[in-house]
């Protein structure tokens, strides 16, 4: 296969995530919820910032209170990488996409960076005005984009992000169906994860779940509580994708479509 | 040219196709005929890819067909009805095959002209009819060009016009040259469009002959006759050598004789007959009677049922 061939699958690949009215709505819906949350927390903090313990105001990270509002948008991104694998299974559009392109690997490499680029296009669009917006709702307790490692948390916000959506299409293409993906991982990146986080017994247990080690790298004043740290955290989670992404790949291939 | 050599497909205990062999040449419409869940479909499937052989192999121009580099433009199939997102447009669903492997942009206009969907290009696949939705498969088919071109059960749940359609455009493939290859349930369908027929029962071959040479093997032509005097017909007609056999109502069955023949028997003999017509079994019948073994088996494993309903079957 040369590269032009693959070019051409990548290329449809991006048509097929066009051409379906969930793409545009589920991106721009990421926006708009990540930036107008974020901001809404960022002044939810400042307001409340004074009556916070004096050990926790010493401990304040403005760039990760700024980005509480990413664990809401990434559900949306989440459910965008679900759908472009699962929309294929639905719809029955994987036959006469695997008659086109048997190369079950070239597919699945186009599909993922298909979704991928558009995640971290997305992204990108809408982490680093989430900063400013934050910081400047979070007024006096706020930071710049110059301060030490703030733009190393803002750009590990936008892999953050786009991991999950990359994370997701793992997932869902192993299990191939977007309600038992959705189900699966929309209760454990909202609930599960940080309810296990908060139970000291599974704590160094649950430092290691995807989003728990993913936020990491969104954080300029550590945690205290993960032996992860910003660089480590990535490497966990890139480890994840690395798993469902191959788990994924292994369904694709071994089993009839 | 499609080659499937020991070809077998078992799902767990169940082998859906066994031990298939046969060859689909060019230039003619070849029939794909068997009763539902006879392993018409998962043998396509097999042919395009989608699903591995247990066993044996089926080539598409003497390769798998995952071997294939830009597959649409040798191999296009139409496989059940609705292989689209019913989000996606006409056009837009044409358009991302195309890309994938490299047909230019101005082919899409083409088979959607060549299917009459210009009209509907820009609407929402989901929106279309069954008949819309068969046309726009076998836009997707014809996309690249192919020399082979693979339809499983297209006339299924269409209007007349449709079907007729459906008809035209396969012989018209045919004649320019192309394999075409097409599934059925139904004999007459068949018998209509296809040349050469290759038919199987639970994924056995039963035969790979010609249409022509089927139906003369198979069907079974008689004449009936109503007399109120059976025993002296009976009688006249076995002193002429002809096999006689009784109907289910209780007229005579005269096997293998003409009207004609019959009829000057009656007038040499003052017989008085009520009627002497020439009856020929249905191709259904005898497509029925050819596959009667090998019909699907109930669960049970006692009561043999043909599987109903229009539905292109696993």
């Amino acid at each position: 296969m040369s590269a032009a061939m693959s070019a051409a699958v990548l290329r449809s690949e991006w048509t097929k995530a066009r051409t379906v009215r969930s793409t545009p709505w589920l991106l721009l819906a990421t926006f708009v919820v990540t930036v107008g949350s974020n901001v809404a927390f960022a002044f939810a903090v400042r307001g409340s910032f004074d009556r916070m313990p004096p050990q926790e105001q010493r401990n304040f990270d403005p760039v990760y209170s700024g980005f509480t509002g990413l664990g809401f948008g990434q559900i949306i991104l989440l459910a965008f990488g679900v759908l472009l694998v699962t929309g294929e299974y639905t719809s029955g559009t994987i036959r006469a996409s695997l008659a086109a392109v048997p190369q079950r690997g070239v597919f699945y490499l186009a599909k993922w960076l298909s979704g991928t680029l558009a995640a971290f296009a997305v992204s990108a669009v809408t982490v680093f005005p989430s900063f400013f917006l934050a910081q400047s709702a979070l007024g006096p307790h706020g930071t710049t984009i110059t301060d030490d490692g703030v733009l190393r948390a803002t750009v590990g916000g936008c892999l953050y992000m786009t991991l999950v959506c990359s994370f997701a299409m793992g997932v869902a293409a192993i299990l191939r169906s977007s309600v038992s993906s959705l189900i699966i991982m929309i209760p454990l990146f909202f609930f599960v994860s940080p309810m296990l986080n908060n139970v000291s017994a599974l704590q160094p247990v649950a430092q290691f779940l995807p989003d728990q080690a993913g936020t990491r790298m969104i954080e300029v004043v550590p945690d205290g509580e993960s032996v992860l740290g910003p660089g480590t955290g990535l490497l966990v989670m890139l480890a994840w994708n690395a798993a469902t992404l191959l788990g994924g790949y292994l369904v694709l291939r071994r089993r009839d479509a | 040219m499609i080659h499937a050599r020991e070809l077998t497909k078992r799902y767990g205990r169940a082998t859906v196709v066994d031990g298939l062999s046969f060859e689909v040449r060019p230039g003619q419409v070849t029939g794909f005929l068997g009763p539902n869940g006879a392993g018409k479909s998962t043998t396509m499937r097999m042919a395009l890819g989608l699903d591995r052989p247990s066993a044996g192999e089926i080539l598409v121009d003497g390769r798998p067909c995952r071997q294939l580099k830009e597959p649409l433009r040798t191999i296009g199939a139409l496989l059940e009805a609705k292989a689209f997102h019913s989000g996606r447009t006409a056009r837009g669903h044409l358009r991302y095959l195309a890309q994938s492997n490299r047909i230019p942009e101005s082919r899409v206009s083409e088979v959607l002209r060549l299917t009459g969907l210009e009209a509907v290009a820009d609407k929402r696949a989901g929106t279309f009819s069954l008949g819309m939705g068969q046309r726009l498969g076998i836009a997707a088919a014809l996309l690249g060009d192919p020399a082979i071109v693979l339809l499983d059960e297209p006339v299924n749940g269409l209007d007349p016009e449709g079907v007729r359609w459906i008809r035209d455009l396969m012989k018209k493939l045919a004649a320019e040259g192309r394999t075409v290859f097409v599934s059925s349930h139904l004999m007459s369908e068949m018998a209509l469009t296809a040349e050469h027929l290759i038919v199987i029962g639970r994924g056995r071959l039963l035969a790979d002959t010609s249409v022509t040479r089927f139906i003369e093997a198979n069907s079974r032509t008689f004449v009936r006759i109503r007399t109120p005097e059976p025993e002296r017909m009976r009688e006249t007609l076995s002193r002429a050598g002809i096999p006689v056999l009784t109907g289910s109502d209780g007229a005579l069955e005269a096997v293998g004789a003409r009207a004609a023949v019959i009829g000057e028997l009656v007038s040499a003999h003052g017989l008085t007959v009520h009627e002497v017509s020439t009856q020929s079994a249905s191709l259904e019948d005898a497509f029925m009677e050819f596959t009667a073994g090998a019909v699907e088996y109930r669960a049970s494993g006692e009561v043999p049922v043909r599987r109903q309903g229009t539905e292109g079957g696993a």
